[in-house]
């Protein structure tokens, strides 16, 4: 097998950006990313997205994003798998290449919230879950995470504050980072006193929907004619799964058995342990699911998870950082262009360019991108090319 | 919900009406093709007592669309008698707290607001404490 390596990376600051259409938003990060792999032109684009059919009523966009970008003639489509949608474009994306079907691949998650807003929203995201008997009884990801949260804290006996360690973390994490949505630090007396957005789930529990775009060119070390100004990132591994879609079809709703497989092939693949990485870049969109994530990839043991995030083991200068440059938590959370996010975050890590959150001799990073409660898991093992 | 869609769905939603597997007479809810324990092809009809326990439980403040009129609400993961765990909400549960492990029954109540004019009023499967003495 040949090496895949990350030539490009781009990303937009995420946020509101009520003014620029989905399209404008993605070509930002398209195009970034690829000045920044030396002009490399793509043969084709795989798109991470979720709710622009619904959301912006708009479908088909491999054609239109690479329409737009001037790509015309080259291969492209969407991956959609929920909240994994980014990552799952990642991998068809590092496929294709690892093929040798496709010489550069463009992956672009991209995701626009503020086509529509609040119970549109929330019913948009309930469209991930089981539609007829999930989504019609009011349930939402929101409300299916607080019923995993509840689980947890009352089987492992947490105190009311327990998950809080994730959002200060991230908060603090995204303080140095000019992509992220919320730049301002979070205490555990403000996690105590925010608002029940379902219970037991606070506000700081949950990740903030925001729109953003990030980008990522593949390829192999020999297709570059030139040297580019900036290490390369390999794509050392890559492992996907499914559990049930329904959380109440689940035997054991605090396993996240789909992260678990997707951890181990990906490892596997990469022949490495999951301990073997400096990094990792976790699904934090709700507090539960970066505790959940921690105990999947065996870092903690089945409800320990949490008390990671209690000591420093997670900060940028502890044992395993997470949520790096402030995670879906803080960095804000674009759906289906979080998994690229992550992604680029990592490749800042590996390229030594992250600036005041650089984690020391980072080499290899894991990812893991999960869609609604481990639905879905999409796990990718990144390292320094040499 | 579509037209189409509520009658394709009225007895489960209506009689909590699901499977039981000619494979490994396991109990089924939702229905679904594939046996979840055997791999067998499921489609032997069998209609759940509707009657349960708590498995966990959330109050949203945060409803989406169609949901908006009813907020706060409670939905729960209920696991009933015969071994399935069905997502619903939680109904006359006057000052009651709800509680993992309480005792609940379906009963049948309005779920959501017509959409968009359609005029449709969706009804479905509620679940309600069990009062003492009475189960
Ligand atoms: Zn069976």
């Amino acid at each position: 097998m040949c090496d895949v390596v990350i030539a490009g990376i781009g990303q937009v600051p995420v946020g509101e950006h009520w003014g620029v259409p989905l399209r404008t938003l993605a070509a930002r990060a398209m195009l970034a990313a690829q000045r920044d792999a030396g002009g490399l032109k793509p043969q084709a684009l795989y798109v991470g997205n979720l709710l622009s059919p619904v959301v912006s009523h708009q479908s088909n966009l491999g054609t239109l994003l690479a329409d737009n970008a001037g790509m015309s003639g080259i291969e492209a489509f969407t991956v959609e798998a929920a909240e994994a949608s980014g990552a799952g474009a990642l991998r068809a994306g590092y496929l294709a290449v690892l093929s040798g079907y496709v010489d550069v691949a463009m992956v672009v998650g991209v995701e626009k919230f503020t086509d529509a807003v609040g119970p549109v929203i929330e019913g948009a995201m309930s469209e991930t879950m089981d539609y007829d008997f999930e989504a019609t009884n009011g349930l939402t990801p929101t409300a299916a995470a607080a019923m995993v949260m509840r689980l947890y804290m009352q089987t492992y006996d947490l105190p009311s504050d327990g998950l809080a360690g994730f959002p200060v973390l991230a908060h603090e994490n995204a303080l140095n980072n000019p992509n992220a949505y919320f730049r301002r630090a979070l205490t555990r007396e403000g996690y105590a006193r925010a608002a029940m957005l379902s219970t037991p789930l606070n506000l700081y529990d949950k990740a903030p929907y925001a729109d953003g775009a990030a980008a990522v060119i593949l390829t192999r070390p020999d297709r570059l004619k030139k040297a580019l100004e900036h290490p390369l990132v390999q794509v050392r591994g890559s492992g996907a799964a499914i559990d049930t879609l329904a959380l109440h079809d689940r035997h054991d709703p605090l396993a996240f058995h789909a992260a678990v497989v997707a951890i181990q092939n990906a490892c596997r693949h990469a022949g490495i342990l999951p301990a073997d990485v400096q990094v990792f870049e976790l699904s934090d969109n709700f507090s539960v699911y970066a505790a959940l994530c921690l105990e999947a990839g065996g870092f903690a043991q089945r409800g320990a998870g949490w008390k990671l995030a209690n000591g420093d083991e997670l900060s940028l200068k502890g044992r395993l950082p997470v949520c790096t440059m402030g995670g879906m938590k803080a960095r804000g959370n674009p759906a289906g262009a979080s998994g690229v996010y992550q992604v680029v975050e990592a490749c800042l890590q590996l390229r030594g360019e992250a600036g005041a959150n650089q984690v020391r001799d980072a080499r290899r990073a894991l990812t893991l991108c999960l869609g609604g409660p481990a639905s879905t898991a999409v796990c990718h093992v990144l390292q320094t090319w040499q | 919900m579509e037209v189409p869609r509520y009658w394709r769905l009225q007895k489960q939603r209506y009689a909590l009406v699901g499977e039981i597997c000619p494979h490994c007479q396991v109990k089924i809810f939702p229905p679904r093709d594939v046996c979840p324990e055997c791999g067998g092809e499921a489609k032997q009809p069998f209609s759940f007592s509707g009657k349960g326990t708590v498995f966990s439980f959330t109050t949203m403040y945060d409803a989406p669309k169609g949901f908006e009129m009813n907020t706060p609400y409670t939905v729960a993961l209920v696991k009933l008698e015969e071994g399935p765990v069905v997502t619903a909400q939680l109904t006359d549960l006057g000052e009651q707290p709800v509680e993992i492990g309480m005792p609940v029954e379906m009963v049948t109540r309005r779920i959501r607001e017509d959409e968009e004019d359609k005029g449709i009023i969706v009804y479905g499967y509620k679940f309600r404490p069990v009062m003492a003495g009475t189960h």
